[in-house]
């Protein structure tokens, strides 16, 4: 197909149903309104189910009953609308039905605003509602990925019978960028061994996510976390750029890993001898790539435009092997090339060490910037 | 009498809609005659190969173990939502919500009231017993002015603690009603007039008439600190007035149906 | 003369909750006081002549514990308990 020019949300939404979506419930929000939009017109037209909810909350459950039913399913929202949809998300992966979740980030705590953010890294990747689950999520950095990971999206939902979400901010929903889409597929609804659809010719079905006998309750924990680790196993996705002769490596995700290529490049043009790391899956997340580049690599500088939330995933890959270096912007602020290019060159000549506080440092930086 | 025990002298059997299981409810609480008459109209209308039922939170909790019908269970409230999603995918099929009224009328009051404005083509049963059972009766958007719980201990106050409200008359007010009424459970006569109100109700969702809700009237005896033969008769002095019984919104095509 | 009819009460899921006790017409149940049923309930039982098969214990109980039994006579064809 012939690369067009679209919107984030829009293109997010168009690549959802032409890989079989077949039921969307949502709310407005910004910066993620187009996905909903897009849906409301597409939908109906393709006889295919849509409803605008009275809030998240009740979006979120009316997913809950549509993945139950075995129907492909999608919600899309950002950051406080989210948090609304905590109760309903900790529900289905409890219950173990497959659903797709798209994230569009945008500044917080509180209302926050509506510019582009990843401050709900711990909120998404680390579980979000009560109970022991993991949803898996998948970080793209430009429209084009994220067409391309809503498929595969599906896929590991079903596969997994657990949530994946499409983690992305505000910029990424809501620039516009050449892209190719999927072709149309057909919807074809599975007739899955779980999903509730009429006891006719069989035993009933029922789908629940109450086991109020405590060893029942721990074997349904332990089932979603061998699901969990296999994905962990099977699911990694990253993206390297510049790599192989590289003497420390930049780590980012979506848009700040995006942002951070650019600086990463116009570093190598200065001969700095860089690169670049940006996972895809945040959530399983790369622990063993990283450990692996941690032997190659001197330093590590990690970029996000939240606090440090993946930072501690990586300290945690590294396990205090070698000095990790933290850049962040927070509240809606994009960095930009040129501030983590300086970055870059700080770290190329500065004596790092491995037990130094990377939070600290930054932080002791940002007085100057953010005054 | 033995020989008075045979197939062609059957009046009444337990409804084949149910499995085997007993139910967790206390003895002589209405839940389970509630219970007794969705699964009969289940049988009658041959609707169980392709019913699905979802289970609030309070003390139907359980109530999937008793249908022998497809099911869910939602969170507190949600059920209505929870039906949206499935009925949309699933729009010849029969969705229900079965649902207390701590789970519709508080926690859950903006998915009920929106399912019915969108004229959601599901069947909710209510059962409304002026307390929160399962959390051991405290008090709830239906409990009466001045009646005891153990959260309103001496009296719900209307002052501090607000009036109690009446789900049928509210939602009756929306477009998308296609049949709200109240019944209750309280004595045979009632019973029937119950049954005949929830098969009424999945008749209009099997006509694709809109949102359907029959609210019922119920017991707590353990709650109530009282006998169950006792409950009923509180229900009849005291729910009564306040919650009269009634046909609240019968739609021109439900009327026009003459289900 | 009423037709004459009789109940079968299924222990596993009568609660002696005595319903059908009040409810009965001619009055003719009450708990069985020298029984218990598994979950220790006294299950309800005939006490004395006069059932009619009316089905009234059924229609008020709450646990679905009991079948009713009618003889079919011309002046008492069965009908539904929910009728």
């Amino acid at each position: 197909m012939a690369r067009e020019l679209w919107e984030g949300n829009q293109a997010i939404a168009e690549a959802a149903i032409r890989v079989g979506l077949e039921a969307y419930f949502g709310y407005p929000i910004t910066p993620q309104n187009e996905i909903l939009e897009w849906m409301s017109k597409r939908l109906p037209e393709l006889g295919r189910a849509f409803v605008q909810a009275e809030a998240e909350l009740g979006a979120i459950n009316m997913v809950y009953g549509a993945a139950c039913t075995g129907a492909r399913v999608m919600t899309s929202s950002s950051s406080p609308g989210i948090s609304l949809m905590m109760e309903g998300l900790s529900y289905i992966a409890g219950t173990e039905v497959p659903m797709v979740l798209v994230n569009v980030m945008r500044g917080g705590p509180g209302l926050g605003n509506i510019a582009p953010s990843q401050a709900d890294y711990n909120q998404i990747c680390k579980g979000g509602g009560h109970g022991d689950y993991h949803p898996i999520v998948l970080a793209p950095a430009s429209i084009q990925e994220a067409v391309d990971l809503m498929p595969v999206a599906f896929d590991l939902a079903e596969k997994y019978l657990n949530i994946c979400c499409i983690l992305i901010d505000g910029s990424i929903g809501q620039m516009m960028e050449p892209v190719e889409l999927p072709e149309m597929r057909p919807v074809v609804r599975k007739d899955y061994p779980w999903a509730v659809n009429g006891a006719k010719g069989r035993p009933r079905r029922i789908l629940t996510s109450i086991y109020l006998d405590p060893p029942e309750e721990e074997k349904t924990n332990l089932r979603l976390l061998k699901r969990w680790r296999e994905a962990q196993e099977k699911e990694i996705r990253y993206k390297e750029y510049f790599i192989e002769d590289a003497e420390f490596v930049v780590i980012g995700f979506g848009t700040a890993g995006r942002v951070a290529l650019s600086a990463v490049r116009a570093a190598r043009a200065q001969g700095i001898k860089v690169g670049l790391f940006r996972p895809i899956t945040v959530a399983p997340f790369p622990y063993k790539r990283l450990a692996e580049l941690a032997r190659q690599a001197s330093a590590f500088l990690v970029v996000e435009m939240n606090a440090g939330q993946m930072l501690e995933d990586v300290r945690l890959a590294v396990n205090g092997s070698i000095p990790i270096e933290f850049y962040g912007r927070l509240g809606g602020v994009v960095p930009f090339p040129d501030e983590i290019l300086s970055e870059i060159q700080r770290v190329a000549k500065a004596k790092l060490r491995a037990d130094s506080d990377p939070i600290a440092d930054w932080m002791k930086r940002m007085e100057m910037i953010a005054r | 009498m033995a020989t008075l025990m045979v197939p062609e002298n059957l009046v009444y059997e337990r409804p084949h809609s149910f499995t085997d299981a007993p139910t967790h409810y206390c003895p002589g609480c209405t839940h389970g005659v509630a219970h007794r008459l969705i699964a009969e109209v289940l049988e009658e209308m041959n609707l169980t190969e392709r019913t699905i039922g979802v289970a609030p939170v309070g003390c139907a909790v359980f109530a999937y173990n008793y249908f022998d019908t497809d099911f869910v269970e939602a969170a507190h409230g949600r059920a209505p939502a929870m039906a949206t999603g499935i009925k949309r995918c699933l729009p010849d099929h029969i969705v229900f919500t079965y649902q207390g009224d701590g789970d519709l009328a508080s926690i859950g009051m903006g998915e009920i009231v929106h399912a019915a404005a969108r004229g959601e083509n599901i069947t909710v049963i209510f059962i409304n017993n002026a307390n929160y059972g399962m959390t051991g009766g405290q008090m709830a958007p239906t409990t009466l002015p001045g009646m005891k719980t153990t959260s309103s201990p001496d009296g719900r106050d209307v002052e501090t603690q607000g009036y109690p409200i009446r789900m049928a008359e509210m939602l009756a007010t929306l477009d998308g009603a296609g049949y709200v009424v109240r019944r209750s459970l309280h004595d045979p006569a009632n019973i029937r007039k119950a049954k005949k109100a929830i098969r009424t109700a999945f008749e209009v969702q099997e006509r694709k008439l809109g949102f359907s809700m029959v609210e019922l009237l119920s017991t707590c005896p353990s709650n109530w600190n009282l006998t169950p033969v006792e409950s009923l008769k509180w229900l009849e002095e005291h729910m009564l007035p306040f919650y009269p019984l009634g046909d609240y919104k019968v739609a021109p095509a439900v009327a026009a149906a003459k289900i | 003369m009423p037709a004459k009819g009789t109940i079968e009460v299924n222990d596993l899921y009568c609660k002696g909750c005595e319903l059908c006790v009040a409810a009965c017409p001619p009055q003719v149940l009450a708990l069985d006081m020298e029984r218990l049923t598994p979950k220790g309930y006294h299950p309800v039982h005939i006490v004395k002549e006069g059932c009619t098969g009316c089905a009234i214990c059924a229609l008020v109980c709450p646990d679905a514990a009991i079948t009713v039994y009618r003889e079919v006579t011309k002046a008492a064809a069965p009908v539904a308990a929910g009728g």
